[in-house]
Parts: C-alpha cells; structure tokens; sequence
C-alpha cells in the first residue's frame, strides 16, 4: 500500500492505495466520482479523460500512485457555482451528445484542446480529438460545440 | 432552402417553429435535451456506478479455444485466494440455468440448440463463460481467476459457411451446421429471368461488425430473499423482466428489472445476456448484491456481433435498364448459438431486396449457418442495411452494364411518388414517400453535374486520384411492428407499446413510456408531444422510463419503434386525458360536453367567454369534490397501440470519394444526406440521428470488421485492434430533408433511428467502384481499406496484363 494526497475536485483527499490501482477506478470506487466513466480497457477510447494539474489525461492510463500531490479536475467539478462550463453549455446547446457516455471525456479534453488553441478550425478539433471515441453523434455536432464554445470563451476572457 | 450550399459544410436545418403544431407548438421545434443537464455534468446512473452495502464483484472466466470438450474442472484453488467468497463452474449451475432464449425461430424445423449461459461440457467459441469468481473487489476477482484449473480436448472449429455446409464438415452442434433454410417469393421468377436481356449476378460479402456501445455492459443483481432487482445496462427492461422469469424461473412479478442510464445500444443491448442470467444465479445463491461490469476486450469477444452474411444476388433486367426480377440467396452466419433475434435478423431484410423499385418477381432464400464464433443478433439495422448495400450496389451494376447514368437506372425503376400508397412485390405497402423530391434536393445539394465533370476530367487526365460517385436511394421498414405480422413470421411477441399519462394534483404530467431510451432523447421528444397535445408547459412533463415498477408494461427499444409506436401511444392516452378531463370541465361549468373545446390548455364553453384550463381541471379532480356522477376522480389515462403498419422512411444519399490509385487511400470529400422522416418532432434529435447513422455506415464501408484467425481466434479484441472511426476520420455531412407525412399514425411521422446507417454504406462503396470502374473494378471488399483497394486494382490491372 501506498500513501497518496490529492486534490480532486477542490477537495483534499488522503489515501492509501494498492500500486496497482489505476487511477479511474480510485476516482470511481474510493472517492465516488462515478462522473468520469470507464469505455475501454486499452486507453483508446477517452471516455476516462480528467484534467491532471490542468491537462488532460486518460485516468485509466495513470495510476493512483502516481498523481500523489497533484490536482484533478474530473466533470463533476468543471461547473463552477453552478455555472456550466462553456464547453459544457455548447455541447447542450449543439446537442453534441446522445447517450452521453462519452461527454466527460469529450468536454475535460475539448477544454484542454482550447487551452492550447483558442480558435481551432474543423479540423483542428477533429484532430485534437481524435483519441475520444463517440459512436452516436458521427462528431458533427461535437466539432460545432468546440468552436461554438471557443467562440463564446473568446468573448467572455479577451 | 433553395440556395446552392457548399458541399462539406454541414447545414443547420432546425426549424424554430413547428410542421405539426400551431405557431408556437412544441412538436418540430428544436428543444434542446433535458436528458444533457446529468449527462454534460456528470451525475448520471450507468450502471457499475451502483455502490451498495457488501457488495460483491463478479469476474468470468472465458473460454481459450473456438471448439473444445471440457474434460476437468478445478475451483478449488481459486477459492483460497484472498477476497474470493465464491467460484463456480457451468456444473455448479447446470440444474438451474436452463438455456439462453431465441425468440424467433423463423421456421418450424429451426434448430435451437440448447445454450447453457455457463458452459458445461463443451465450448463453442472463444469468450464463453467457463467459470467466475466471486469476490470482494473487482482486483481480487480477476486475480483469482487464473487460478481456476480448466482442461480442454480440442475439437474442429468451424470457421467458414461455406465449408460448414460442405459434406464431411466438422459440426458445431450434433444437429450439424445448417440452422433453418427460410423462403420467399413474389411473382414468377423463372419469368423474369427467361430471355431476359441483361443479368446481373454478384456475390456481396457483409463483414462481421463489432457494436461497440461506449459503455460496457454491467450487470447489478440483489435480492431481499423474496424478489430480485436487476440493474443492467439494458435497451430492453421490459422484453428482459419476461425472458429472465423463463429462464430462471423467478416469477415475473418478483423481479424488477431496470434500465438506468444506459451508454448506447445499437442493437446490442437487445439481448438476453449469460452475464444477466449468471448474475441473478448467483445472488439467489449467495443472498448478496452482485456487480459485473465487462471489460472492453471482454466485450469484444462476447457482445452478439452484427452483419456477417454472403450474399448471392441476380437481377434480371430490359435492355433499358428495368428490373424484371431480384433473386437472393443469403447464407447468415448464426455464430454458435441463436440468441434473442438472432435468425430473424436476415429476415427482417428479406423484404427490402427490393428497394424502392418496381419488379414483376422475387425470390428470396436464406440459409442460416452454425459456426464456432460468437453469435450475431440485432445491430443497427439488423437485416435492412446489408439487403440495401445489396440491392444499391446491383443497381449501380446494372447502369453500368446498359450504360446510363446510375441516378438514371433508379429513376426508371423507382415507384413514383404519385404511386402512393403501394403495394411491393414483397407484399409490404409503403404508404407515402417521394424519392424524386429527396434526389432532386440531394442532387442540388450536392452539385452532381459539376462532380461528375470534374470525375471525367480526372479521368481523361488519368489523375493518379480517381473521383467516384456513389449514390444510394434507399428506404427500409421500421416503427417494429404490427403484431399479426411479426406473429405470421413466427416471433414470439407482438410490436405494441404501451403509454401512461398522469395528471397530478398542480396539474403538471408524467408520462409513463414502454420505450427505454438510451441516448434518443425521448424524455424531451415526448414531452414536446405531450405539452402540444395537453397544452401544458414543456418543463411541466416528466418522461419515467426503464424500470419495471414504474413501468410495468413496454417493448422497448430497437427497429426505430419509439417515436412511431410509443409515441403514438403516447398521443392516444393524451386524448383519453382530454376526454375525461372534458366530461369535468363541462360540468364545472354547467354546458353540454358537446359544446367544451379544447385548445392550449383550455377548455372553453362554445360561444361563450367561460373557460378552464387543464389545470384547474387537474386540482378539481384532486379535490373530486364537484364531479359528474358516478365520475372516477382521476384523469390518469393509458393506451396501448400496436401499428397497422412499418414505418417506411427513405432518401437520397450521395457520397463523393477520392481514390488514390497509387495507395488505395480513399477520402471522403463530400456526404450529402437528404432523408424524409415524415413529420419530425425534435429536428436537432432527428439530425443527430442521422448524423450517427451515417457515421457507422461509413465505418461499416471503410473501417471496421470483427476478425477470426484459422484455428478461431477472434484477433479485433480492443478498441486498438477494431477501428471505430474517430473525428479525425470523418468527414461533416451535409443533411437535408423533406416531409411527406406518414398516412399510418396520427403523428404523420417514420422511424429514424437506422436510417442512416442503412443509406450510408452502400452509398460509400458506389463512391469507390465508381472511381475504380475504368480500372476494370466491379466490387471491392469491405471495409475497403486501402489496402483491399490496392489488393484489388493491383488483381484487375494482373488480369488485364
């Protein structure tokens, strides 16, 4: 077992973990955070991603052990107040998601996209994106909530 | 909407107001989705979010070899390993499992072989369940199974239908390989064919394909000792509650079964699952809540596969191009066992060889096949889009061999639209539709003529990159389905759906649906229907869903059936509300029921300034204080509608693709989709639908197939081995649509659940030949990865050398 400190969600946590456990199964089975869900077992899918000190990460590919003293943001802590997140609103407002199962991943990512780059093209998201897998939306309507969400960012931090 | 659009952009088609409602009404109005708000922030229900009190974890042990007799089992050495609380084999479970359901046995003589959820004795392909292990968290679990001692003798995998109905075959069940021979016919064939001028006759291979739901299953069962709760990540609660009483025997009324939010289905969540039935087993056995959630690469090997039939196909045509006859002569692979559907999938294609187009004969004949893989079942389409890839493509065959233009070929042979309503030669009538609108939209749309100019510039300047066109007319049958017919086919059960509504004291509304959504949106599409209907608020109605307490009545949802059949039901206990609710307002405002109207939410006595609304209707009948004698006090209503009829959607999909004739690499430069739903309730619903229906069509035609190496090995297991398209590989499509209303339900509207799916792969692989026909190619293989399309050109440029 190993002792870990971590910060998800503005909330400090202390834990011991089995070096093994991988940290989408901590953030899940210990800490409750069932926001962030599991579609693959070969980190292809992306549906895990979580921001790991602010950038994206798949958590399945990460272990507990390794994110001790680090932040996280998962989707449950990407409102603020209340207040849904740009890409959060865009993706409603663009109907970006059917099932949904993929969303977390596809918004944690998509805000780390637009860290990089403020006002990507079309094929820029669908290039940034490329390691999120959705099977509903054929990614039409994802790639019109990241610019619209781009554009929206834009205008409200110049 | 008549400006000339760019190809490649995608068009925002949302109507703000309504086709159906007055100015204002909520049916055609694009609502954004009440389902987002849990979705986009995370505090949704999949089912292994389920915590509960001792909760104990499942894993299964699965089956190394494609065919092989199991000849010992050890547990034992599991059972010491730190966690486990229990582990079984198939032998713990064989007096109590019974056998895995097939509903649709489509012939009297189909054989149905016995299906163990855990196997027994023998193994027939690899990912069976063999053993599981119980234990206290999902690490300890998997640890614990390798040490479970299991020895095999290995038997003959069968791989291949076409050696498996050769004399001497090895056999996957004693009965030997063939399942069922199904026929059908209309008109006379051997007519057709006699001295006709022109036949086409291909063989058309539709690969296995993987469904590949985002989320995995899971499966979480209790029991209190009495009754049992089943959570699972299910498209058919309801269907599931029935099966599972029967396998099990659980009485029906001491299990509750429930869809939680569910990640994706496309089919294959339309299934009675070993997990589900294992899970139940060993809660009644341990008295303990049970979780099993499957493994991506688990799934893989275990989630029924969909496709995977060879399709021989004639057609027998005038000189100038009309089809006299289509025959067909279908081999299904039915994997190891049949399961829920699974030899009705070919048939529900059976009647759609036909297309759109008018012909004097058919004959149908479907072998179903035996082979040690994993069953195939229902995946988006079942049946429909591999009968419309065959057909679409054949067309394109027969233009080229008469020589005119493909588009040319349908518009000789498709029904016209002042032909509706028409009888097929497969008996079915399709009740309204204008395949000349959707083309001519589609073609605009598109920019046709100036593609094909630029393909035969390429052409004459032999451009190493080679343009091709492809075209696909396609309609397909849905809204499942009259119950006398899905009885004349010899399914189980019938195709109703059932609706409750329920007014409550404040006057806000549930609505209880038989239809079990998982990512459609039929909590928002349903409560615009109920707000128009009703004339309450949007916000005022609440969709419940998915859970057999709740709902105590549905079947679900697979085939596009929700909105035609449930929401029909939907629309019809409305107007039972209405009518109760009118009998009140009357007599609280002293008139004739004769002389209330209804409108917005109000009823008003004729002719005069005297009115209620529905709510005041509601609090009335709460109070029950002042009601018409011998009135129940509730305006509560239900109905179940089973549908006279399919659901015939169809459109015009056009697909321009750029091959590569030095790499095979293939590109999708334009995709346009112009689709008549009928009316549509949520424009933004229905484009995403369609927008995703595409999108598996596309990966059906470029990228995805389930593979078996020589000795049964399935080598697609992860997401890294099977290639889901990503963004990066799609391109946006330019959608489009018209409206003729459905004449079969009182909402005017079609399935659209697998509509694009059905359109899109054909119209993919039309793109490709059609670049490649100058080469001398007539087919290439899905999915056409560049380098099957490399493979081939290289094969047609060794044959004409």
């Amino acid at each position: 077992m190993a002792r870990i400190s971590v910060e998800v969600d503005g909330i400090a946590y202390e834990d011991e973990v089995e070096p093994r456990l991988l940290l989408v199964h901590y953030l899940r089975d210990r800490l409750g955070k069932t926001g962030t869900p599991i579609g693959c077992d070969t980190t292809n899918c992306g549906a895990c991603t979580v921001l790991l000190d602010g950038r994206s990460v798949k958590s399945c590919s990460v272990l507990a052990v390794q994110v001790d003293g680090c932040d996280i943001t998962t989707i449950e802590g990407v409102s603020s107040d209340g207040v849904w997140h740009p890409v959060q609103k865009a993706f409603h407002e663009e109907h970006a998601l059917q099932c949904g199962y993929c969303t977390p991943g596809m918004v944690l990512a998509s805000i780390d996209l637009l860290k990089d780059d403020p006002d990507p093209s079309e094929e820029a998201v669908r290039q940034g994106l490329e390691g999120n897998l959705c099977r509903c939306t054929g990614y039409c309507n994802i790639v019109r909530a990241v610019r619209r969400a781009a554009q929206e960012m834009r205008v409200t931090t110049p | 909407m008549t400006e000339q659009l760019e190809a490649g952009t995608v068009t925002q088609q949302v109507k703000e107001n309504g086709a159906l409602g007055a100015p204002g009404g909520e049916v055609g109005k694009a609502r954004r989705r009440k389902e987002d708000a849990r979705l986009v922030t995370g505090r949704t229900q999949w089912t292994d979010n389920i915590q509960l009190p001792g909760l104990l974890h499942v894993a299964f042990l699965r089956s190394p070899m494609a065919h092989a007799r199991i000849t010992r089992v050890d547990t034992s050495p599991a059972r010491t390993r730190p966690g486990v609380v229990a582990v079984f084999s198939g032998q713990d479970f064989a007096g109590e499992q019974g056998s895995l359901p097939c509903a649709w046995p489509v012939t009297p003589d189909t054989v149905i072989p016995d299906h163990p959820p855990m196997a027994v004795s023998e193994v027939r392909y690899v990912g069976e369940a063999v053993a599981c292990v119980i234990a206290t968290d999902r690490y300890k679990a998997a640890d614990a199974l390798e040490a479970i001692e299991i020895d095999y003798e290995p038997l003959e995998p069968v791989l291949d239908m076409n050696e498996a109905l050769a004399e001497g075959s090895p056999k996957v069940h004693e009965t030997g390989n063939e399942s069922f021979t199904w026929k059908f016919a209309g008109g006379d064939i051997e007519a057709a064919f006699r001295e006709a001028p022109v036949v086409i006759d291909r063989t058309y291979v539709q690969q296995r394909l993987i469904p590949s739901a985002m989320e995995p299953r899971a499966v979480v069962a209790q029991t209190d000792g009495d009754s049992f709760t089943l959570h699972t990540s299910t498209q058919i609660p309801h269907v599931l509650r029935v099966m599972l009483a029967l396998t099990t025997g659980i009485p029906e009324h001491k299990l509750r079964v429930i869809a939680p939010d569910v990640g994706g289905g496309f089919g294959s969540k339309l299934q009675v699952t070993a997990e589900e039935v294992l899970c139940l087993l060993i809660t009644r056995r341990l008295g303990k809540p049970v979780k099993w959630t499957e493994a991506r690469s688990e799934g893989n090997l275990t989630v029924h596969h969909g496709r995977d039939q060879i399709q021989h196909i004639r057609v027998a045509a005038d000189a100038d191009g009309r089809v006299r006859g289509v025959q067909v002569k279908l081999l299904a692979d039915m994997g190891a066992y049949l399961m829920l559907v699974t030899p009705g999938v070919p048939i529900l294609g059976a009647f759609m060889y036909n297309g759109i187009y008018k012909m004097d004969a058919y004959d149908f004949t479907c072998t179903g096949v035996f082979t040690t893989k994993m069953p195939t079942d229902a995946y988006r389409g079942a049946g429909r889009p591999e009968a419309t890839f065959a057909i679409e493509r054949v067309m394109d065959e027969l233009a080229a061999e008469i020589g005119v233009d493909p588009m040319e070929i349908r518009r000789r042979n498709w029904i016209r639209h002042h032909e509706f309503p028409y009888t097929t030669i497969c008996g079915l009538t399709y009740d309204s539709g204008n395949y000349e609108a959707a083309t001519d939209r589609a073609l605009a749309l598109f920019g046709y003529d100036k593609l094909r100019a630029e393909q035969s510039d390429r052409r004459e300047r032999e451009d190493p990159v080679q343009l091709g066109i492809g075209i696909s007319t396609y309609t397909e049958m849905c809204g499942l389905a009259p119950s006398r017919v899905l009885g004349s086919l010899s399914y189980a059960a019938g195709g109703w759906e059932h609706a409750d509504v329920r007014v409550l004291p404040t006057g806000k509304v549930e609505v209880v649906t038989g239809t079990s959504p998982h990512g459609q949106g039929h909590e928002t599409a349903w409560s615009q229907i109920v707000a128009d209907s009703l004339g309450v608020p949007f916000e005022d109605v609440a969709v419940l869903h998915g859970d057999t307490a709740s709902s105590h009545k549905g079947m679900d949802t697979y085939g596009s059936r929700s909105l035609a059949v449930g929401g029909i039901a939907v629309v019809h206990a409305c107007d039972k509300v209405k009518e109760k609710a009118r009998q009140v307002a009357a007599h609280l405002m002293e008139a004739s029921p004769d002389d209330v109207e209804f409108s917005e939410g109000r009823f008003r006595v004729r002719g005069t300034g005297t009115s209620q609304t529905i709510q005041e209707i509601a609090l009335a009948t709460f109070a029950a204080h002042n009601l018409p004698d011998g009135f129940e006090p509730r305006l509560d209503a239900s109905a179940t509608f089973d549908p006279e009829s399919f659901s015939f959607p169809h459109g015009t999909h056009l697909c321009a693709v750029e091959v590569d004739t030095e790499t095979g690499a293939t590109a999708i430069r334009s995709y346009v989709a112009v689709d008549d739903v009928g009316n549509v309730v949520n424009p933004l619903i229905v484009e995403g639908q369609v927008h995703g229906g595409i999108a598996q069509g596309i990966a059906q035609a470029l990228f995805e197939e389930a593979v078996y190496d020589s000795d049964g090995n399935l080598l697609t297991t992860t997401m890294a081995d099977y290639l889901l398209p990503s963004a990066a590989d799609l391109p946006s499509f330019t959608t489009d649509r018209t409206e003729t209303p459905a004449t079969t339900n009182p909402l005017g509207v079609k399935g659209v659940g697998e509509a694009g799916t059905i359109a899109s792969t054909p119209a993919v692989v039309n793109a490709i030949v059609d670049a490649l026909r100058p080469h001398g190619v007539h087919d290439v293989r899905m999915p056409c990865t560049p380098e099957r399309v490399w493979r081939t050109l290289r094969s047609v440029e060794g044959e004409s050398a």
